[in-house]
């Protein structure tokens, strides 16, 4: 038995990817607003935060790689060429792993802008 | 584009970077589209075209934007020094109120200082604003000095400034406040640090000419219910501090030239030189006392 099928028939997998980064985009920016606002609620320091976003983002750009991967296995390794528009089950297939991969790849560029501020933003008031 | 503080010169360079990396974009755009529409065109094979669209339109923005997006947050704790405003010797307490700067200095070893419509800092010494607003929002801002920050009611926004070199600069409100927003501003004079420290110590006490005639007059018709003067008896907060008006170098928080006639001018018609200004006018006033009050005003050194 596959732990991951090897055909996903559903809509939902496109916005794998777009959630990860929502989710991450939410974790940094209200971890971070709730630290600053009532720092001795956690008894860390903001060193701590930062390590948190580091691993938020790890574990984001892992679960977006997994989600590229998978797209580009759907959509053939890149072995048919876009548009994928030919209204058949298999270009339909074939188009929506090409999206999910574009889809996929702006995520992961964008958890990266979101959680660059953490490498260089050292205290919460600067 | 002449930087006379700390953080204006980190604002300049940071806009420098950015607008060669602008221009640099730019500029290879319009060779792609040049390259595009050369004359003897052969045709790219279709795979290395999509591997020009990739790199071309997908790795090299996202690696050039990120470049620049690091570069603008390296340089962001820089730009917001606060955690050496603890340290810093004198405080400058600013609220925005419309349309008008009050302006309260305080020092560890002195006494406070209050004054209105102009800032003097001295150079070379950090100075922790404290920006609050009793009204509208506002925003402060010295351009020669660094970068703006509003003035929000209910909040208090710190800023930090560190002059590097002495001068007379102007600094406007940044944020739309009402009818007379573009006549919100404030004269900002940076000294070296002996001279500033003399200036504060006047500053601290009356005026030598508070208690000359014009004086009773400023009493009698009421003036001192909104404007404070030290050294007599007027003690009102809700217009602007008026203990060394005569030194200041404008009048009106910078809509007009210090004169005593234009002083005499704002007292007879406020609402004409600063439309929805909270003075109502004294035009009534006898003609004489409104001269005299405007001469003696102009005395306060």
């Amino acid at each position: 038995m596959r732990v991951l099928p090897k055909q996903v028939d559903t809509l939902w997998t496109l916005f794998t990817a777009p959630v990860v980064w929502a989710l991450h985009f939410l974790t940094c920016y209200i971890g971070a607003a709730i630290y600053c606002a009532k720092p001795d609620l956690f008894g860390v320091g903001f060193d701590a935060v930062r390590v948190g976003i580091a691993v938020a983002t790890f574990l984001a750009l892992g679960a977006i790689s997994v989600s590229a991967w998978l797209a580009w296995r759907q959509w053939g390794f890149g072995t048919d060429d876009p548009p994928h528009d030919d209204p058949t089950r298999r270009d339909r297939i074939l188009f929506q792993g090409f999206a999910t991969l574009l889809l996929s790849g702006l995520s992961f560029v964008a958890v990266i802008y979101v959680a660059l501020p953490a490498l260089f933003v050292m205290e919460c008031v600067r | 584009m002449d930087p006379a503080g700390e953080e204006a010169h980190q604002v300049l360079q940071l806009s420098v970077v950015l607008f060669c990396g602008a221009a640099a974009i730019w500029l290879g755009v319009v060779a792609a589209l040049l390259y595009t529409a050369r004359r003897r065109r052969k045709s790219l094979s279709e795979q290395s075209a999509s591997r020009f669209i990739l790199f071309g339109g997908a790795v090299l923005p996202s690696v050039t934007l990120a470049a620049l997006l690091s570069y603008s947050l390296w340089l962001m704790p820089g730009l917001r020094p606060f955690g050496q405003a603890a340290s810093a010797v004198l405080h400058v307490e600013v609220t925005g109120k419309q349309y008008w700067w009050h302006v309260v200095y305080r020092r560890s070893n002195g006494p406070v200082v209050v004054s209105a419509n102009e800032i003097r800092l001295p150079v070379g010494q950090r100075v922790e604003l404290t920006l609050a607003s009793s009204d509208v929002i506002h925003s402060f801002w010295i351009p020669a000095l660094g970068g703006k920050m509003d003035m929000i009611p209910g909040r208090t926004n710190r800023l930090s400034l560190l002059a590097n070199k002495a001068g007379t600069f102007r600094g406007p409100c940044a944020e739309f406040c009402g009818t007379s927003h573009a006549l919100m501003a404030f004269a900002v004079v940076t000294m070296e640090a002996q001279a500033f420290q003399e200036w504060l110590g006047t500053q601290a006490r009356p005026s030598p000419r508070a208690a000359d005639d014009g004086a009773a007059l400023f009493l009698r018709h009421g003036c001192g219910a909104c404007h404070a003067v030290a050294g007599i008896d007027a003690r009102g907060t809700i217009g602007p501090d008026l203990s060394h008006l005569g030194s200041r170098l404008t009048l009106g928080a910078g809509s007009l030239p210090n004169t005593a006639d234009a002083i005499a001018r704002f007292i007879t018609e406020p609402e004409r030189i600063k439309p929805g200004v909270q003075m109502p006018s004294f035009a009534m006033l006898p003609q004489d006392d409104i001269r005299n009050i405007a001469a003696w005003l102009k005395d306060l050194e």
